[in-house]
């Protein structure tokens, strides 16, 4: 579904490069966690692959079912099924949640050529996944994220996921910021959306949050680079161990290359 | 930004489709002096003590200086150039829609106006049953019916002069300002309502303007007054881009309210704003007020500024009757080289009086978008309150937004609060927004649409969608 090859990203016009070299191939009906120290590049990944205008791609190319998707506006991409979830989401005061979700849901409807749904149509569709993630319906009625606190923003973009029925979703850090109960609810809500025609890729910080929703690959980015993949084996290891022994590994790889 | 350029065209077009009326072939003379402004009254039948108005109003206005003081720049309109009245014009009629330009007609549709209406403003032929005239009819019927008089200054400085004598003038007197004097000497026309006591007007006197109020010239003049316990909503304007070949607009606006009373004044300025380097777009020059005459009276004015190439602007509200109410609500958008200057003066008079100024600023392109806004607390106005919130918002990083609070309390019970924000649309927003699958476009209508909410929940019902598309079309391709 997802095939980066040898990724290298600049900040738009500056000439920074953050990513130095990605791979990752991420398969239908897949979950992958990418996990490593901050600053590492892992939103910056996500961020090129939902087509964010500050970066740009100077070698590599990120294939999606099949074909290049550098591209595409953002908003192909969503069309297409990409689904971001910010690891900072943005507040669009005025606007409620409902009126956006409406209008992304039949923009996206429109785009793959299904049936749109009228207000009270949308309104029964919106019940259901509200449940899900188990939100209050008043949040419906509110700006989007704004005055939302912390944890309430992070449970908003899985709404938003389950709303809209991405094919690959990417959620940077959605385990920050949620409470014990809230994390386990989210990851419930996830896994209940995740099935075989679609894939999801973790960004987290925290293991904890792989014992809730099991990946089938574990990855440790570090400056730029993929340093290490294996199972989910591999996150425990990490919580134990922490960065510093890949780290001198993914310096060592830099240099050779 | 394939639209801004439809919309582009069709301005450039305005000659090929007809928005331009047959030559005049009326001889009137350029340039204006007193036999000038004797002549339009001539021409127009009026009576002595309307010409003698007229005249007062030129000699003041002959001692006046064009004013300055606001932040804008343009090239001076040639009072000496320019023709003073105009024969009742006569659109060029079309057959059929078909025959309009497709570009037109796609911003109609966007717009959301119906086919009728759209036949209309483009000069099409009508059926009968949707004629304008048989719809003008039915209005006055009912209108008539329930007491209501509504017709053109025109025709109520023939048909009611006692009224116009008492009350044209009183709210802004001919020296007010340097264009509300031009236009006291030689408004061409405008309109007239009066709702008598206890009485609420039985419609919004809006849907009858979109239609027929289309070629109301550069000097208009309005008044309404309503008297004890009466009630009107009143709408100007259009969300069509509208264009007139007379550059400089300079009307007068005055509102009277009585006590209980309540009027509404909506406006949707969507007139041509210019080229991408600002030229040929029209000068809006408007002197609009209100006077709350009475207690407990109430007056609400709200704007949706588009159009023009400079507006100059300030819809105020005299608050005289004690307990009476001022409110402004205005969304003023600028994109490429427009400028706007506007705002409200507030001047509360009468013992707890209260207003309220709601104004969004939203510049885009080149633009230099302005508030100014005034409150005064005289002496006696014990208990006087104001809320001032003034939003701006910045979309791209080549245009300027100010603000200009200006308030006077002269009694200590007064209490005035003011607010004001800055923000810009910022890269993360739109990202945010296309990530959910919205265009580049449709991403910046709902940021602005969702930062004009407030204002625009106060639009009369069925121009609220029109609003919401036409801020919309205004900003499409501004960024990037
Ligand atoms: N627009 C930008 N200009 C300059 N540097 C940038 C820009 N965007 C990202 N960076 C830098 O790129 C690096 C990677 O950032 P990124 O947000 O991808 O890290 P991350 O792995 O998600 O970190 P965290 O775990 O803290 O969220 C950081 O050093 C960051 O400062
Ligand atoms: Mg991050």
């Amino acid at each position: 579904m997802l095939e980066i090859k040898d990724l290298h990203v600049e900040v738009e016009g500056e000439g920074i490069e953050i990513l130095k070299g990605v791979n990752l191939t991420v398969n239908k009906g897949e979950i992958h966690a990418i996990m490593g120290p901050n600053g590492s590049g892992k939103s910056t990944l996500a961020k090129i692959v939902a087509g964010h205008p500050e970066y740009e791609v100077s070698k590599g190319d990120i294939m999606y079912n099949g074909e290049s998707i550098l591209e595409m506006d953002p908003d192909e991409r969503a069309h297409a099924g990409v689904f971001l979830a910010f690891q900072y989401p943005v507040e669009v005061p005025g606007v409620t949640n409902n009126t956006l979700l409406r209008e992304s849901y039949n923009t996206i409807a429109a785009s793959r050529g299904r049936e749109e749904l009228d207000p009270l149509e949308f309104d029964d569709y919106l019940r259901d996944k509200l449940e899900l993630v188990d939100m209050n319906p008043d949040f419906l009625e509110r700006s989007v994220n704004a005055g939302f606190s912390g944890g309430e923003k992070k449970r908003n973009e899985i709404f938003q996921m389950a709303v809209l029925e991405p094919t690959l979703s990417l959620l940077d850090e959605t385990d920050s910021g949620l409470d014990i109960d809230a994390l386990r609810i989210v990851a419930d809500g996830i896994n209940k959306l995740h099935g075989e025609d679609d894939a999801v890729v973790l960004i987290t910080h925290y293991q904890r949050l792989l014992n809730y929703i099991v990946p089938d690959h574990v990855h440790v980015m570090i400056g730029g680079k993929i340093v290490k993949s294996g199972g989910k084996e591999l996150a425990i290891e990490l919580e134990e161990k922490g960065y510093d022994w890949l780290e001198t590994h993914a310096t060592v790889n830099g240099e050779a290359k | 930004m394939s639209e801004t350029k439809a919309l582009e065209s069709m301005i450039g077009e305005e000659y090929k489709y007809g928005f331009n009326t047959d030559v005049e072939y009326e001889d009137f003379p350029k340039g204006i002096n007193e036999d000038v402004v004797r002549l339009i009254s001539e021409k127009k039948d009026e009576p002595e003590w309307m010409t003698e108005f007229r005249l007062k109003a030129y000699r003041a206005w002959t001692e006046m200086e064009e004013p300055s003081w606001f932040n804008a720049t343009y090239e001076k309109p040639k009072f000496d150039k320019l023709q003073y009245y105009s024969a009742p014009k006569n659109k060029p009629k079309l057959n059929s829609l078909d025959e309009v330009d497709p570009n037109i007609r796609e911003t109609y549709e966007k717009l959301g106006i119906p086919l009728e209406e759209q036949k209309m403003l483009a000069g099409v032929a009508v059926d009968a049953v949707f004629d304008s005239v048989s719809i003008f009819t039915t209005f006055k019927e009912k209108l008539a019916e329930a007491g209501v008089i509504f017709c053109s200054i025109s025709e109520a400085v023939r048909e009611h002069p006692e009224l116009v004598k008492k009350y044209m003038g009183s709210v802004v007197p001919v020296r007010d300002n340097f264009y509300a004097a031009l236009n006291s000497a030689v408004f061409s026309d405008g309109s007239f309502c009066y709702v008598p006591k206890d009485t609420i007007c039985p419609m919004e006197l809006s849907t009858y303007f979109r239609i027929n109020n289309m070629n109301s010239g550069q000097f208009e003049r309005t008044l309404i007054i309503a008297e004890e316990n009466s009630h009107v909503s009143y709408l100007e304007g259009c969300t069509a881009p509208m264009y007139d070949e007379h550059q400089l607009h300079a009307a007068v606006v005055e509102l009277i309210a009585m006590d209980n009373a309540e009027i509404k004044y909506s406006t949707i300025q969507n007139w041509y704003s210019g080229d991408e380097d600002g030229r040929g777009g029209i000068y809006n020059f408007v002197t609009k007020r209100g006077a709350c005459r009475g207690k407990n009276s109430k007056i609400s004015w709200t704007q949706l500024e588009t159009g023009s190439a400079v507006t100059l602007k300030y819809p105020s509200v005299i608050l005289q009757g004690d307990n009476s109410v001022g409110e402004f609500y205005s969304v003023a958008v600028t994109n490429k080289r427009q400028q706007a200057d506007t705002g409200t003066k507030m001047i509360h008079l009468g013992k707890n009086t209260k207003s309220t100024i709601i104004s969004k600023g939203i510049s885009a392109g080149n633009s230099d978008n302005s508030y100014r806004g005034q409150v005064k607390i005289s002496k006696k106005a014990d208990n006087a309150r104001n809320y001032s919130q003034c939003d701006s918002m910045l979309i791209g990083q080549t245009c300027g937004a100010h603000t200009f609070p200006y308030i006077e309390s002269a009694n200590p019970t007064g209490k005035v609060e003011h607010e004001a924000t800055t923000s810009r649309v910022g890269e993360e927003q739109i990202f945010y927004l296309q990530q959910r699958g919205l265009s580049e476009d449709d991403a910046i209508s709902l940021i602005v649409n969702g930062f004009c909410k407030e204002v625009l929940k106060e639009l009369p019902m069925e121009f609220a969608v029109e609003a919401n598309k036409l801020l919309g079309i205004k900003l499409e391709g501004s960024v990037g």
